[in-house]
């Protein structure tokens, strides 16, 4: 026996789940195996090569604010980057990133590699040993055995993977790689229910063959900007991509091909995302449309390749290449790599608490696109709260839960345990009724505390962020407080500004409410003290503050909602609580109440089938079996 | 999503609706006598933080904005934990009668108030240990049992007309909302600019709905409360007698000595669905009989209350004699005037024509010779003889002794409760004031939103207060907001990398 047979954590995966896991249970001091199929292919990038987007990029600052790794590693490995919806309003801007997929790996490969406790171990788990619905240790499929106390199942796609290209079908986890076969069975053995989906990426083509001057050039935001808030943003020579459009002419020649498509041939069965259709799904479903856009992007610094974001498809090669060369722009493009589909089992992902720990096996954590999500960004942030719980879990200590009011973090894991997942779940700004407060300027403040409670943010980081939360307190009041007087030079500059002129004086925050007006603008009307002050600001630092008093109306209104929805949120429902002792309740409520089993009352009022009346008696019962009657006063939020 | 909000204060008529002469308006919460402060003056002056719990203390509901008289009121402040809540409570007597209650409630709705789910008030009793599991069930059985008893037209409305209308309504909102997220969520995908004009005008189409539904809310409610119909006139004209064959039951005092209802006797019928409070006061005569002369005040309560007035008029023979002449009249009135101060015709009682039905009674005394004459004749006649002008309300003829022409004031009486409409039960009608509250709070968001497309806000914004509005709606309907939002993105726009 060597002395790394037994860990307190096993991680099986080394995609963005199970990395983020392993380096958040080993930075809170557990020892970590980091077990994978391929130790060259860790946290490899099948499909775009880019990190972030609208949503997705405020999980990526949110996992940097907890002190995760994937803002950190972006920053290091990008060749574009730039702030998207700069014409909408601050609270859903987001930064996306086109990274060199290659230096993504390997910066976080050397990540990896020097964190204390952490070992990667190539190998693939067919196994877990379970002992009294605790896992005891994992079995390997070349024999080796690892006691450990906690697993994190961060399997990606390789579940059962089946690889689709037009006609041919064959198992693996993705394209060249070798499935997971076995540990499908030995979940289902331990009563855990799988599902199946499908995901789909397009082709890749040669740089050297494409005729840019045919599509528009699209740069990065010239500005240094980054995701992680522990660095200062790099600048850094930037990679253009480029937009072309499909034709009817593009169309015709899929049209003409349908028949081969997977969706006709019914070579792929499991369910894919509606967020992410083929080319030929997109020509089904809204055949009036006359043109798609495709972005080509590019892979890396150092490779020709680039990735046709627009053209997923899994139909023949062949016919791959007629598309592609039917695209302005790409006549003569040459194909690299095929695009493909991949069918691969899924974990229910009701089956998992708020912890992500299996509701049947104490010590079973999943993260990633095995609990039935999609993307990096949402894997990532999987696998951190994984890692966060496994290592609490190894110490007996409560598990870290983040509310919906909290982090889109919260919102992601609240929506997979409370909701029927039936496509691959994907993060929209949409999905979160509190996004003007979760916005991606405020992550840190927000979520910094709380990583440094965990350990993973440290005293010198957490007082950044406090002198940062001084700055904007007092920015607000002076806001508050100053006025812009009525005269001539206050209404000549609104009259430049294209708004309209005050008769009286205003609080400089009521001015700032005018969507017209920035902060700048209104500090030039303001005497000159406050003036001074708020010129001095931190960039953005004045940016926070100006978004805090323009969305307070509307933060407000959140926050009192949140208040109201406390006490139901905070109502835990016992873990053996038994649904068929509750009179009154329809029955399929009780049926979904007894699939889902929420913790909370507030987690059940979001079960689809569960009425207000059912939530009502179910509150009865509950203060029943607690024996008391009070209702836990909730706290108020802490971060605009 | 559903909400328990366990710390607001609640409010919320306590008394079955229209049920007894007496309306009792309970708050409960951490605010009721801070909400209460704010539109009850008291008579003596004193402001209710110094009130002893526990006391009745006499004034008035005032509108907070507009500082008007809502009503006369007996308010008494109860604290903490001694009350049914166990949470500070405010108790308030009024008249009693729909219109007054409803606009008592309304006015603590603006001071801050949240009108009370069925059973909140029990359920915060039970959740503040003030009750145990067994009675907390009962009494929620009790409320399913009223609602769908009591409501069950209104729960009926909800099925189809209303939440049908409500659904497409919200679907429309969603229809905007998904423009509106597209622009946020796919920005980098294409989505096509965004028609400020023609959304902030669909927008304008649904707030007009809207205010529509809201229209038809009065009616909701009086469908959830009950409606209450007052019957006035003079001594023997047979008010009793109609109240009896209206109930089909021998309820209040008959009797042929004038003056025998000395009290006000409230029954409750049901009229097409509709709960009707049929309310019979004493005659209105010039008495100086004291225990009458209360009668005859309370009957003046009860006609300021009502939603619907039946001025019942004797068509008999003899009734026309007793009449005599109209200096007769005349004179009978003016001697007593001194004594109290009601008029000596009925007219003078100032009638709301509105809310009036004329009911010409004992059609069956009336003698075959008038017949020929036409009863229309006769009827005119007493209307003119007691100063009653009364072209704009409908007229009944009846007979309570035989039954006659009963059915027809009935449909009287619903015709003006709910409109001209042939069947009013098609029409939807906002239920309960939860539901007129939601949708007048959908109907704000909307204007906000609509304003906010025009001003140049930005989407985020603008969707915010689209959402509000939707999900104000889907409370109603109990319908989830994001998922079906989601399909509706995904079904307009080709949206995918
Ligand atoms: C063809 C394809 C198309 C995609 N299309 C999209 C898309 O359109 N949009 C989108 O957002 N996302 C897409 N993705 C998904 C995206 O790549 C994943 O969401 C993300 O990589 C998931 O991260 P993960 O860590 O959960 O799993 P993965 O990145 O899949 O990593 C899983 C890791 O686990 C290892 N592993 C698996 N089983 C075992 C085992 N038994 N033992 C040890 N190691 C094991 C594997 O070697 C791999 O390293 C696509 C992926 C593929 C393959
Ligand atoms: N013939 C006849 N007598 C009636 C009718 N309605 C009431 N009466 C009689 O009129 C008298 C007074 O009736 P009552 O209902 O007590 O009158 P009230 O004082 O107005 O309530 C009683 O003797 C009744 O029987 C009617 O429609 N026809
Ligand atoms: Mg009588």
């Amino acid at each position: 026996m060597t002395m790394f047979d037994r860990f307190d954590v096993v991680v099986a995966g080394g995609g963005h789940a199970g990395c983020e896991a392993a380096l958040s249970a080993a930075r809170m001091g557990c020892s970590v195996a980091l077990v994978t199929l391929n130790i060259d292919k860790i946290v490899l990038m099948p499909c775009n090569p880019a990190v972030g987007g609208v949503g997705k990029g405020q999980l990526t600052r949110e996992i940097d604010a907890l002190g995760g790794e994937q803002g950190r590693n972006t920053d290091r490995a990008f060749v574009q980057i730039k702030m998207l919806n700069t014409s909408k309003g601050p609270a859903v801007r987001a930064l996306r990133a086109q990274t060199d997929k290659r230096l993504y790996e390997d910066w976080m490969k050397i990540t990896l590699v020097h964190t204390p406790g952490l070992y990667v171990i190539q190998g693939e788990v067919c196994g877990l040993d379970v002992s009294r619905e605790t896992i005891v240790g994992v079995r390997l499929a070349d024999g080796r055995f690892f006691g450990t106390r906690a697993v994190v199942l961060a399997t990606g796609t390789f579940l059962e993977g089946k690889v689709v290209v037009g006609e041919h079908t064959y198992a693996a986890g993705r394209v060249g790689e070798l499935p997971a076969v076995g540990l499908s069975a030995s979940l289902r053995e331990m009563g855990l229910e799988l599902g199946r989906f499908q995901s789909a990426t397009p082709p890749r083509i040669d740089g050297r063959t494409i005729d840019a001057t045919k599509m528009s050039e699209q740069p990065g935001d010239p500005d240094p900007l980054g995701f992680s808030h522990w660095q200062k943003p790099q600048t850094r020579r930037q990679i253009p991509c480029y937009l072309t459009y499909t034709t009817p002419h593009t169309h015709e020649v899929v049209a003409d091909h349908l028949h081969l498509s997977p969706i006709r041939t019914g070579s792929v069965s499991g369910k894919g995302p509606r967020y992410c259709p083929s080319i030929d799904r997109k020509l089904i479903n809204f055949p009036e449309k006359r043109r798609h856009p495709v972005f080509v992007e590019p892979e890396g610094a150092t490779t020709c390749e680039m990735y046709l974001q627009g053209l997923t498809t899994s139909l023949p090669i062949f016919v791959q290449e007629m598309i592609i060369r039917a695209v302005p722009g790409l006549e003569n493009a040459r194909l690299i790599r095929p695009g493909y589909a991949v069918e691969y089992d899924f974990l229910l992902p009701h089956q998992l608490t708020h912890s992500l720990e299996a509701k049947a096996v104490h010590g079973l954590f999943a993260a990633g696109q095995i609990n039935g999500t999609s993307g990096y960004e949402e894997a990532a942030a999987l696998g951190l709260m994984a890692g966060i719980n496994a290592a609490l879990y190894v110490n007996n200590q409560e598990p870290f839960v983040l509310r919906r009011d909290q982090a889109y973090i919260g919102v992601l894991i609240d929506d997979l345990v409370t909701k029927e997942i039936d496509e691959p779940y994907r993060m929209f700004t949409s999905r979160a009724e509190y996004r003007l407060l979760l916005r991606h300027d405020n992550a840190a403040e927000r979520l910094s505390p709380l990583g440094h409670t965990l350990g993973l943010i440290d005293d010198e980081q957490i007082a950044e962020i406090e002198q940062r939360g001084r700055l904007l307190a007092e920015g607000e009041a002076l806001l508050a407080t100053s006025t812009v007087k009525v005269g001539d030079v206050t209404n000549d500059i609104l009259k430049s500004l294209g708004s309209s002129p005050i008769t009286e004086s205003q609080s400089a925050a009521r001015m700032l409410r005018r969507p017209e007006l920035s902060l700048q603008d209104i500090v030039r009307m303001l005497p000159e003290i406050p003036r001074v002050i708020l010129e001095n600001l931190p960039p953005d630092i004045a940016d926070q503050l100006a978004v805090r008093v323009q969305y307070d109306g509307y933060i407000q209104r959140q926050l009192g909602d949140i208040r109201r929805r406390r006490a139901t949120e905070e109502t835990h429902i016992p873990e053996d609580f038994d649904y068929a002792g509750v009179e009154g309740i329809t029955v399929e409520a009780r049926q979904k109440l007894c699939r889902f089993r929420p913790a909370t009352l507030g987690q059940a009022s979001r079960i689809a089938g569960v009425s207000p009346a059912d939530i009502s008696l179910l509150l009865i019962h509950v203060h029943r079996r607690r024996g008391g009657n009070s209702v836990r006063q909730g706290r108020e939020p802490a971060v605009r | 999503m559903v909400d328990y909000y366990t710390h607001d204060t609640i409010v919320a008529l306590a008394t079955p609706p229209g049920m007894g002469a007496i309306g009792v308006v309970r708050l409960s919460g951490s605010t009721a006598l801070e909400i209460a402060d704010k539109v009850f003056r008291a008579g003596r002056g004193t402001p209710l933080s110094r009130a002893d719990s526990h006391r009745l203390t006499h004034g008035h509901i005032v509108a907070a904005e507009s500082g008007q008289i809502v009503d006369e009121v007996l308010l008494a402040v109860m604290y903490g934990p001694h009350t049914y809540t166990r949470e500070d409570m405010v108790e308030i007597d009024c008249h009693g009668g729909l219109a007054a209650q409803r606009d008592i409630v309304r006015t603590l709705i603006a001071a801050g108030a949240r009108p009370a789910e069925p059973g909140e008030f029990t359920r915060r009793a039970f959740l503040n240990g003030r009750i145990d599991l067994t009675q907390a069930e009962a009494v929620a059985a009790i409320v399913r049992a009223q609602t769908s008893v009591a409501l069950r037209a209104a729960v009926r409305q909800l099925e189809g007309g209303l939440a049908q209308r409500l659904r497409g309504l919200r679907g429309r909102l969603l229809g905007v909302l998904a423009q509106l997220e597209a622009q946020i969520d796919f920005s980098d995908e294409d989505p096509g600019d965004l028609n400020r004009p023609a959304l902030a005008e669909e927008l304008g189409k649904i707030g007009a709905e809207l205010d529509a539904l809201l229209a038809t809310s009065f009616l909701g409610r009086m469908l959830d409360k009950g409606v209450r119909v007052a019957i006035v006139g003079r001594p023997n004209v047979g008010k009793s007698s109609l109240l009896n064959a209206l109930v089909m039951r021998d309820r209040a005092i008959v009797s042929e000595v004038p003056g025998t209802t000395r009290d006000t006797v409230e029954e409750s019928i049901e009229i097409a669905g509709l709960p009707v409070c049929l309310v019979d006061t004493a005659g209105l005569r010039v008495t100086g009989d004291r225990v009458e002369r209360e009668g005859v005040e309370r009957a003046h309560g009860a006609l300021d209350s009502a939603d619907a007035v039946l001025v019942v008029l004797d068509l008999s023979e003899e009734a026309a004699e007793e009449y005599g002449t109209t200096e007769a009249l005349e004179t009978k009135g003016k001697d007593q005037a001194d004594i109290v101060g009601p008029p000596h015709r009925l007219g003078d009682l100032g009638f709301d024509p509105e809310r009036t039905i004329l009911v010409g009674n004992k059609e069956d005394l009336v003698s075959s010779g008038e017949k020929v004459r036409g009863t229309d004749v006769r009827f005119a006649e007493v209307l003119r003889l007691e100063g009653i002008h009364g072209e704009e309300s409908p007229r009944c003829v009846v007979s309570a002794k035989n039954g006659s022409g009963i059915e027809a004031l009935k449909e009287t009486i619903r015709e003006m409760i709910m409109g001209p409409v042939g069947d009013a039960w098609q029409e939807p009608l906002l239920a309960t004031e939860r539901q007129r509250v939601l949708v007048e709070e959908a109907g704000t968001f909307v204007a906000v939103a609509k304003e906010g497309l025009v001003l140049g806000m930005f989407e985020e914004m603008v969707a915010e207060d689209v959402r509000s509005a939707a999900s104000s709606l889907g409370r109603i309907t109990g319908q989830d907001l994001v998922e079906d939002l989601l399909d509706e993105v995904f079904s307009r726009f080709c949206i995918g990398k």
